[in-house]
């Protein structure tokens, strides 16, 4: 009896200590879109190394965790649809229908409804998730591409990079309620989390517009300075704001910086130099680290958010282009 | 209107049917009223484009313009602006005039203004865009140059109503000779072509190699003797003639060719005596846009133009394009139609329009050209763009292509 204790004892605790080993507390798998090799990478931020390379189909560039955390959901342009990769065997398991050319997506709150940016047909598409199928489309500006969702869900931001307008969609009407003229090329959008300002960027015009999401009008800019570098050459792309809204990190493209902004005063604090033509980012679950993409470096820097440093660049496929980070 | 005095001699019924008429047709009075208000008609904004009367015939047959060359891009910004136009209640048409043999531009322009246009996109030969912009001057009409690439239109014979699209030659010229001095390819063997066009381009290359570092061992006519350029067994004997034309000549890197007049460049690639590459107008082509052009973005611009128009792109299409979509940014800036908010804005510190290269289009203050990046392109992919790095400049990099502003001879009148 004693024996089979013992055995079974040895067997539970060392397994515990195998699990500990592998699985350290804090390790959070980030998946990264590599836009020219057609992979997707994922590193594994207690070791800060890729541990698997996924094929995907082509052209893979926005990237998303479902919101019950089973799926990261990869639009692969090319191929006019949207792969769903199982979180736990790291394998694309099924695809979902677009509309042609999907670039950036965005889920609703609840994780049922998917708006999907298809840049070639000046639409916003909509998918039903649990039945993985098309349930609509808005017709928007040209070239869709941003996408955001107000924090109450009630509002869906899409940018138009020729149009240059941030258009407001109520999500119940599925009805263009805004539309706000910003600088050229508007790439990205974000609502701070309590909803109280949207901040879009405009890549050409090398600046971020402080949108009023109820009077629908652009309060300020912010522009950019770095000594020594061109204006042309800071163009300004993703970006994310900590949950405490207090700090706002923009992505600069090929200036190769990272802007950290103060929320309040929308003041520029820092520049942090990462690697080349810096894209898009996310936060660890933790928000203790902010990895960004170096496209043409074909690399991933991890900034420690609290040092505001850049600790690490963990290199990964061709043309990294987006980035999502969620518990394993 | 009501006259008091005289109610009291109708009587209380027909007072009520007065009444319920007279409130009836107010009634349907404000109800008009508010349809119109709530569905106003959008603003109308009419561009006009000019043609030219002749496509000249290309040696390469895969480069013959299609007969909708350059308005096929202008089609597709009024579509773009159009979309955007939506949202500002804005809408804008086409004007589209063929110039016949002959016919006098100036002429044709005023017909367009008299229709109340007030922007003209221009295709048309240096002469008959100044003849139109003369023509035009007191009108407050605007041109858009997107196909005459004459230097002396942005020097001497600049005009305060014209904006330039189109690169100029020696925009064109900077633009490959930077990438051939950055490639060390700085010995140059030019070949030049005997019509006046030919010429201008030539001049274009022995500034621009002059300006950054190259130097021309040797230059050699090209006589046109004139024949029909394409012919059914003609290649076995071009295939003699290139090696016999080019041989004999000093040490050289490269063979640049000044062949506008398209009677000789086209066949050299692959036939010089020596194994060399070509530029300029064969080889490795300088120019505004491409159809391979696929980096910033523009795999959407070339998706969207080949669903439109079922071909591919060339440079006087982005050309075209691009003037009607600097009138379609200045349109939802200003949020009017009116031409002087417009002009006011194109000549402003704050207009500036993308255009897939990269980095923000603006408008040299001096001469009203547009600056913008020279593709290097071999028929099948962008080699490069220029400006070159390390090609500095205290303004703009994109400055360093063509005429400069301390060398300009450009007085706006």
């Amino acid at each position: 009896m004693w024996r089979l204790c013992l055995l079974t004892g040895t067997a539970f605790w060392g397994t515990a200590f195998w699990l500990a080993g592998t699985l350290p507390a804090n390790a959070f798998l980030a998946y990264v879109s590599n836009e020219k090799s057609n992979t997707v990478s994922v590193i594994d931020t207690d070791q800060w190394a890729v541990v698997k390379t996924i094929k995907v189909g082509q052209r893979p560039r926005g990237i998303e965790f479902t919101r019950d955390g089973k799926f990261v959901l990869v639009a692969v342009g090319d191929d006019d649809t949207i792969q769903m990769i199982d979180t736990a065997t790291q394998e694309v398991v099924d695809t979902l229908p677009s509309g042609p050319d999907p670039e950036l997506f965005i889920q609703d709150k609840a994780g049922k409804v998917l708006y999907v940016a298809n840049e070639n047909d000046n639409t916003v598409t909509l998918i039903d998730l649990t039945r993985r199928a098309r349930m609509g489309d808005v017709q928007v500006g040209v070239e869709p591409e941003g996408m955001a969702m107000s924090p109450d869900g009630k509002i869906l931001i899409n940018t138009s990079e020729t149009t240059n307008m941030a258009h407001f969609i109520d999500t119940e009407t599925r009805q263009i309620v805004a539309n706000v003229l910003v600088g050229s090329r508007p790439r990205f959008a974000a609502f701070k989390s309590d909803g109280s300002e949207l901040w879009v960027s405009s890549e050409v015009g090398g600046t971020v517009s402080i949108v009023d999401p109820v009077k629908h009008v652009v309060t300020s800019k912010i522009t950019f300075e770095i000594p020594g570098l061109r204006r042309e050459a800071i163009q300004p792309v993703g970006i994310s704001i900590t949950p405490d809204d207090k700090t706002a990190f923009i992505a600069l493209g090929p200036a190769n910086r990272v802007a950290v902004v103060d929320t309040a005063t929308h003041q520029v604090v820092k520049y942090l130099l990462v690697g080349q033509r810096v894209w898009h980012m996310a936060f660890t679950p933790d928000n203790k680290f902010l990895l960004v993409t170096n496209g043409v470096s074909n690399d991933v820097s991890v900034i420690d958010v609290a040092a505001l440093k850049v600790i690490k660049t963990i290199q990964v496929g061709e043309l990294p282009w987006g980035i999502t980070i969620a518990k394993p | 209107m009501f006259q008091f005095g005289t109610i009291s001699h109708i009587g209380a019924r027909d007072f009520c049917g007065y009444s319920i008429r007279l409130l009836g047709g107010l009634l349907i009075g404000l109800n008009a009223y508010m349809t119109v208000a709530l569905a106003a008609d959008p603003t109308e904004i009419g561009i006009g484009y000019l043609r030219r009367a002749k496509v000249e015939q290309t040696l390469s047959l895969v480069e013959q313009p299609a007969a909708d060359d350059g308005i096929a891009g202008a089609r597709l910004a009024i579509e773009d602006n159009n979309t955007t136009g939506k949202f500002l209640n804005q809408h804008f048409t086409l004007e589209e005039v063929r110039l016949k043999e002959g016919e006098d531009a100036a002429k044709v322009a005023v017909a367009l203004a008299d229709r109340n246009i007030a922007f003209i996109i221009a295709d048309l030969p240096a002469d008959q865009l100044l003849k139109a912009a003369d023509a035009l001057r007191d009108r407050g009409t605007v041109l858009f140059n997107a196909g005459a690439i004459d230097d002396r239109l942005r020097e001497e014979d600049c005009r305060v109503n014209i904006f330039h699209v189109a690169p100029t030659r020696s925009m064109l010229a900077d633009g490959l000779a930077q990438y051939l001095v950055w490639k060390q390819w700085k010995r140059w063997l030019m070949v030049v072509g005997s019509h006046e066009q030919d010429r201008l381009f030539a001049d274009a290359l022995r500034r621009a190699a002059s300006r950054f570092g190259a130097k021309i061992v040797q230059e050699r006519v090209f006589e046109d003797t004139g024949g029909a350029r394409r012919t059914d067994s003609g290649v076995t004997l071009i295939q003699r003639q290139m090696p016999v034309f080019t041989q004999q000549a000093p040490a050289y890197d490269v063979l640049v060719a000044a062949d506008e007049s398209e009677v000789f460049a086209s066949y050299l690639p692959y036939r010089t005596w020596d194994p060399r590459p070509v530029a300029g107008s064969a080889g490795l082509i300088p120019k505004s846009w491409d159809a391979a052009q696929d980096q910033w973005g523009a795999v959407q611009m070339q998706n969207r133009f080949l669903k439109l128009n079922s071909r591919r792109m060339t440079a006087l299409d982005m050309q075209a394009w691009t003037a009607a979509r600097m009138i379609g940014e200045a349109t939802s800036r200003v949020n009017s139609g009116d031409r002087k908010a417009v002009v006011d804005f194109l000549k402003g510190p704050d207009f500036s329009v993308a255009a897939f290269k990269g980095q923000r289009l603006t408008l040299r203050p001096w001469n009203q050209q547009l600056r913008q990046p020279i593709l290097l392109a071999d028929g099948r992919m962008v080699v490069s763009v220029s400006p070159q790095e390390g090609f500095l400049h205290q303004v703009s990099e994109l400055d360093t292509l063509g005429v400069d502003q301390p060398e300009t001879k450009c007085k706006l009148h």
